[in-house]
C-alpha cells in the first residue's frame, strides 16, 4: 500500500521548484528512494523473520504477501518446505520463563531421537508466563509448560488445563515433590531459597553470620540484609512463606516489623538485591541477601579462577529456606499429544535433568540424575526446608501479601 | 478548492495508521477489557467498586501524577538551555554531544541503576551520593532517560526559526530578554509543548525506573496494573487501572489540544544561517556550559558502564568481551554478540520504516482533518504509548490467535510492539513542523498546478524531512532498548542485546556481570553507530527542512 504510494509519485516531472526556490526535485527523489530502501528493508525483514516462525504457516503468509515487492523473498519463503517435503520435522513448542535454559547438545537429543524441532516461548517471568499460558488455554500458544512454581500451583490446577501423563521417570522422583496427585503436572527440579552471605565481609569485621530467621533481628545484625518484594519477586515471596511457615501466621507480621526496626532493605527484584546491594556481588554495602542455595556454586561455576570456596554461604537451618519445587505439563488442546508426552518425559529424564544445574541452578528432581562437581561442592539442600501447601499459600497469598505492604512499604 | 488539497491527501494517508491502530491496538485491547469485565458472565461491579473506594489507589493514581509533572519541569528546566545552545551555534563535536545526549534512552534500567551506583554509590568515584531508592533517584533518571527527548524535538524546530524576526525585534529596540519571551519561545511553543507532552507521558506510564530505581514503596499504576495482572492474576482490577490510564492520557491530550490556539507562523530557514559559531565571552561561556554538563549528566554514567566492563581485579583487561564469543555453559539460549547486534539492528530497521511510515501518516491526517472528528484523532494516536505492557501483551494473546492475524508467536509482532511506541515519537515531531508550513506556500503550489499529491510531496515533506529525521531517531532507540516484546518471542535465533544483558544478569557470578557490563557498551556503540547513519542518510545539500 505505501509502496504503491510512493511509487506512483517517483516519476513526478520537475514542477515544484519555485517557492523561494527552496525545493529541487532531485533531493525530493532522494528522499522516496530512501524511503523505498526501508521499506523494502522492513519488508525483507518481516519475510525473513516469517519463514520459520510459525507452528502454523498459514498465519504469517498473509502478512507476508502484502509487502513481497521483490522476487528474491518469495522464492525464499518456499524454499523450507522444499527441502523438509520428504521427511517432515514435527515441530513441538514448550513455553516457559525468562530464566529457562538448557545445552543445545541436550535438547538436540531428543530431537534427534524423535525428528523433531524444539521451538522454545519464553513469556515472560514464572508468573507472567502461567498467566498467559491460562489466558491462552482455549487456543493454547504451545504443546508443554515448563516452569508452575508451588507457589501458583493451585491458580494452575484450577486453570485445569493439564493433560495428565504418567511419566515412567515418576519412580524416580522423590515422593515429596508430587504435589499434583493427578499428575497433570510433574516435578522437574527445585531450589531452596535462602539467606546468603558474604564471606569476606563476616570475615574483615570479625563476625558470625546469622544461624537462623530468629538471629536476622538481633542488634548486631542491624542494616545487613537486604531482601526482595514478595509483591514483586519470586523469592521475595518464597522468603516471605518461609517466615510464615516458621513463625505462624499468628506471628510473621510481628517478626516483620522486628525486622523493619533492624533497617531491612527491600528491593524490586532480585536482580537489583543481588547486582545492586549485595556486597558480594556489587558495590552495594549489605553482606546478607535473600538468595538461592545453589547460588554459591554459581559463583565458583561463573568466577574467573574458580576458588576453592565460594566468595559466599548459604543460612539453612532450623527452617529458614523455603523449598520452590517446579512443575511442567502437557497443555490442553495440543494437536500432537504422543510427541508432547515424549517431549515431558525427556524432560524429566536423566539426559535433561542432569544438565539443569547447570543451566538453571537448581537441583533436578530426578534423583538418577548426575549433579556436576560444582554442584556437589558448592550447592546446599536443607534438610528441613518450611513448606506451606500449596492450597493454603493460594487462598492465603493476597491477605498475606498486602498485610506485608501495609507493614512494610 | 482549498479545501480539496487539504482533506484528500490527509484522509489517505490516515487509512494506514487507523489500520494499524485498529488491528495492534484497539482490537487486541477490547479483547482482554472484555474478557477480564466479562469472563464470569456479568460484569463484576466489585472490582471496580474496589479501584474506586481503594485508598490505596487513589494514592497510586495521585502519585503517578504527581511524578510525572515533577519529572517533565525538571526535564524541561535542564533540556531546554542545552537546546537553546545546540540550536543558535555551531562548534566541534556537536553532532557527538548529540549523539551522546541521546543514548541513555536505550539503557535498560537495571544497567542505569548500576551506573548511578558506580557513581554515587557507597563505593562509587563521587562518593556517597545517597543513590539510595528515593524519589530523588526517580526524578533523576527520569531527566537522565528524558533529557534527548526534549533536546533533540526542540532543536530541530528551533533550527528551522530563521533570524530574520529576532533581527527584526532587535533592530525595533528590543533587549536580548525581551526577544527571548516574547519571540522565540512564542514560536518554539509548539515544540515544547510537544516535547513536554511526551516526557509526561512516558514518566505516567513509568515502570522500570519506579520499580528498580524507586524502590517498592514507590508504586505507579502502570506497576500496579503489572502486579495485579501479572502476580495476583487479578485481571478486573488490571483492566479497571488500565481503563483509568487511557482516560487519564485521553483527558490530559483534550487538554493539549484546546491550548495549542493558533499557532504562529513562519518561514522555515535552512539550519546553515540559523546557527552561527560562538562568538565572545558569554557565547562561549553558553556553549562550555552545555558541553560540560552533558558530559557529566549523560557522559560519565555511560563511560562508568565502560570501564566496569574493563575493569578486572585491578587492571584494564578484555576479558568480559572475549568470553562474550565463548558459550560456557552450552546453553541453547547463549546469545552470540555479533547475531545479537544483528537481531537488535534488524528489529531496528523495520521499527524504523515501519514508524516513519505510520506517524509520518498520522501527522499527516491530524494535520489535515477538519471538524469534530479531528479533535479526537490527536489523543488517540498517543493512547499507545500510555497503555500498560501487560494488558495488551495479554490482550494480544487472546486475540491474535487465529488466521490471518496469527502473529501471537511470531518475531513480526516485535516491530510491530516497538511501533506502538515508537509512532508517536515520529508525529509529535512531525506535527508541530507540518503545522508551521504556511498555507500560503502550498496555495502558491497549487496555483501553479501542482495537483494535492504534488503540493505534498514537492512543499511539506522537504519541510518536514528534519523532523523526521528526529522521529526516525527515537524510534531506531526505542527498538533498540525494549525488551519486553522482544523476550516474549525469544525464540533464541532472535535474541536481541538487551535480551542478552537481561540472560547475564540473570544468573550469579562474576562472569556474568562483566559480561552483562560489556554487553550494554557494544549496545551504546551500536546505538551511537545507528545514529550516525541516519543522520547520513538525511539527503545532504538540502541543509535542513
Amino acid at each position: 500500500m505505501n509502496y504503491i504510494i510512493l511509487k506512483s509519485i517517483e516519476p513526478v516531472p520537475a514542477c515544484a521548484g519555485m517557492v523561494n526556490g527552496f525545493f529541487f526535485v532531485k533531493e525530493i527523489k532522494m528522499k522516496i528512494h530512501y524511503g523505498l530502501l526501508l521499506l523494502l528493508l522492513s519488508a525483507f525483514v518481516m519475510c525473513g523473520c516469517s519463514r520459520d516462525s510459525e507452528k502454523e504457516k498459514v498465519a504469517s503468509t498473509p502478512v507476508v504477501s502484502d509487502t513481497t515487492v521483490v522476487s528474491d523473498t518469495a522464492t525464499e519463503s518456499e524454499t523450507p518446505v522444499a527441502v523438509t517435503a520428504p521427511e517432515p520435522v514435527q515441530e513441538i513448542t514448550l513455553m516457559t520463563h525468562d530464566s529457562f535454559s538448557v545445552s543445545a547438545d541436550v535438547i538436540s537429543l531428543f530431537e534427534k531421537a524423535h525428528n523433531a524441532k524444539v521451538i522454545f516461548l519464553k513469556a515472560g517471568d514464572a508468573g507472567e508466563a502461567l498467566n498467559k499460558a491460562i489466558l491462552s488455554r482455549n487456543n493454547p500458544l504451545a504443546d508443554v509448560f515448563y516452569g508452575v512454581d508451588n507457589t501458583f500451583l493451585s491458580r494452575a490446577l484450577a486453570a485445569d488445563m493439564f493433560i495428565p501423563h504418567l511419566s515412567e521417570h515418576l519412580s524416580d522422583v522423590d515422593d515429596s515433590l508430587k504435589l499434583d496427585p493427578s499428575h497433570g503436572l510433574l516435578p522437574v527440579d527445585f531450589g531452596d531459597v535462602c539467606l546468603n552471605y558474604d564471606r569476606k565481609w563476616f570475615e574483615t569485621h570479625e563476625m558470625v553470620p546469622p544461624a537462623m530467621l530468629e538471629d536476622l533481628i538481633k542488634p548486631q545484625y542491624k542494616g545487613l540484609l537486604v531482601i526482595e518484594n514478595p509483591a514483586t519477586s519470586s523469592p521475595g515471596l518464597a522468603f516471605l512463606l518461609a517466615t510464615i511457615s516458621r513463625f505462624g501466621e499468628a506471628g510473621y507480621l510481628d517478626f516483620w516489623k522486628q525486622l523493619k526496626a533492624n533497617d531491612v532493605l527491600i528491593t524490586s527484584g532480585w536482580k537489583e538485591a543481588y547486582w545492586g546491594k549485595f556486597s558480594a556481588a556489587s558495590d552495594g554495602d549489605r553482606p546478607l541477601v535473600v538468595s538461592y542455595a545453589s547460588s554459591p556454586a554459581a559463583e565458583v561455576f561463573y568466577a574467573k579462577e574458580k576458588p576453592a570456596q565460594s566468595p559466599t554461604g548459604v543460612i539453612l537451618g532450623h527452617g529458614s529456606a523455603f523449598r520452590q519445587i517446579e512443575f511442567a505439563g502437557i497443555l490442553k488442546g495440543t494437536d500432537q499429544e504422543i510427541l508432547a508426552g515424549k517431549l515431558l518425559d525427556f524432560l524429566l529424564s536423566p539426559d535433561f535433568q542432569a544438565d539443569i544445574p547447570l543451566q538453571m541452578f537448581v537441583f533436578p528432581a530426578n534423583k538418577k540424575a548426575v549433579l556436576p562437581e560444582v554442584f556437589q561442592k558448592h550447592a546446599r539442600i536443607t534438610p528441613e526446608p518450611a513448606t506451606l501447601s500449596a492450597n493454603l499459600i493460594q487462598s492465603h497469598r493476597d491477605l498475606w501479601l498486602s498485610q506485608w505492604t501495609e507493614l512494610m512499604l | 478548492m482549498k479545501k480539496r488539497f487539504t482533506i484528500s491527501p490527509a484522509v489517505l494517508a490516515g487509512v494506514i495508521p487507523l489500520v494499524f491502530l485498529s488491528l495492534f491496538y484497539f482490537y487486541p485491547l477490547a479483547g482482554i477489557l472484555f474478557k477480564s469485565f466479562f469472563s464470569q458472565g456479568d460484569f463484576s461491579l466489585s472490582s471496580s467498586g474496589y479501584v474506586v473506594q481503594s485508598k490505596r489507589m487513589a494514592s497510586i493514581v495521585w502519585f503517578t501524577l504527581w511524578q510525572a509533572g515533577v519529572s517533565t519541569l525538571l526535564t524541561l528546566v535542564i533540556a531546554l538551555p542545552c537546546a537553546y545552545v545546540m540550536a543558535n551555534f555551531n562548534f566541534r563535536w556537536k553532532k557527538l554531544f548529540m549523539t551522546l545526549a541521546t543514548i541513555p534512552f536505550v539503557l535498560p534500567t537495571i544497567v542505569v541503576a548500576a551506573a548511578f551506583q558506580a557513581l554515587a554509590g557507597e563505593k562509587g568515584l563521587l562518593g556517597n551520593m545517597a543513590a539510595e531508592q528515593s524519589l530523588a533517584m526517580i526524578f533523576v533518571a527520569h531527566m537522565f532517560y528524558n533529557f534527548s527527548v526534549v533536546l533533540r524535538i526542540v532543536v530541530g524546530f528551533w533550527s528551522a526559526i530563521g533570524p530574520q524576526m529576532r533581527e527584526a525585534g532587535a533592530m525595533l529596540g528590543a533587549t536580548p530578554v525581551q526577544i527571548l519571551f516574547r519571540i522565540t519561545l512564542p514560536l518554539l511553543k509548539p515544540a515544547i509543548f510537544a516535547a513536554s507532552f511526551l516526557v509526561f507521558i512516558f514518566c505516567f506510564s513509568s515502570f522500570g525506573v519506579i520499580l528498580i530505581l524507586g524502590g517498592p514503596e514507590f508504586s505507579t499504576i502502570e506497576v500496579e496494573i503489572y502486579r495485579q495482572a501479572a502476580h495476583l492474576f487479578n485481571l478486573p482490577v488490571a483492566a479497571m487501572l488500565s481503563l483509568l490510564q487511557i482516560v487519564i492520557t485521553f483527558a490530559m491530550m483534550w487538554v493539549y489540544t484546546a491550548l495549542q490556539k493558533r499557532l504562529v507562523q513562519f518561514s522555515p530557514d535552512t539550519e546553515a544561517v540559523s546557527a552561527k559559531t560562538p562568538s565572545g565571552v558569554m557565547e562561549k561561556c553558553m556553549v562550555g556550559g552545555c558541553v560540560g554538563f552533558i558530559t557529566c549528566f549523560c557522559l560519565c554514567p555511560m563511560l562508568s558502564l565502560v570501564i566496569k566492563s574493563l575493569w578486572v581485579e585491578g587492571g584494564i583487561s578484555l576479558i568480559f568481551y572475549k568470553s562474550l564469543f565463548y558459550n560456557v555453559s552450552g546453553s541453547i539460549f547463549y546469545v552470540p554478540p555479533v547475531r545479537a547486534m544483528g537481531n537488535s539492528l534488524m528489529f531496528a530497521m523495520a521499527t524504523l520504516g515501519m514508524a516513519l511510515v505510520v506517524g509520518g501518516c498520522a501527522a499527516v491526517v491530524t494535520h489535515g482533518a477538519k471538524g469534530r472528528f479531528a479533535g479526537f484523532l490527536d489523543p488517540l494516536f498517543m493512547l499507545p504509548l500510555s497503555t500498560s505492557a501487560v494488558t495488551l501483551g495479554f490482550g494480544m494473546i487472546i486475540t491474535l490467535d487465529a488466521p490471518p492475524l496469527n502473529l501471537r508467536t511470531s518475531p513480526f509482532l516485535v516491530p510491530v510492539v516497538h511501533t506502538l511506541v515508537a509512532f508517536p515519537f515520529v508525529m509529535r515531531s512531525v506535527l508541530p513542523a507540518l503545522r508551521s508550513i504556511p498555507n500560503s506556500l502550498r496555495e502558491a503550489a497549487t496555483m501553479l498546478g501542482a495537483s494535492p499529491g504534488k503540493v505534498w510531496f514537492h512543499v511539506d515533506l522537504p519541510i518536514i524531512g528534519r523532523a523526521l529525521t528526529v522521529g526516525a531517531v527515537f524510534a531506531f532507540t526505542i527498538s533498540l532498548g525494549e525488551f519486553g516484546a522482544t523476550l516474549f518471542t525469544a525464540r533464541p535465533e532472535y535474541a536481541t542485546i538487551p535480551v542478552a544483558i537481561y540472560r547475564f544478569l540473570g544468573q550469579p557470578g562474576a562472569t556474568n556481570y562483566g559480561q552483562a557490563m560489556a554487553v550494554s557498551s557494544l549496545l551504546m556503540l551500536v546505538t551511537a553507530a545507528g545514529f550516525m547513519v541516519i543522520e547520513k542518510v538525511r539527503p545532504q545539500g538540502h541543509e535542513g527542512f
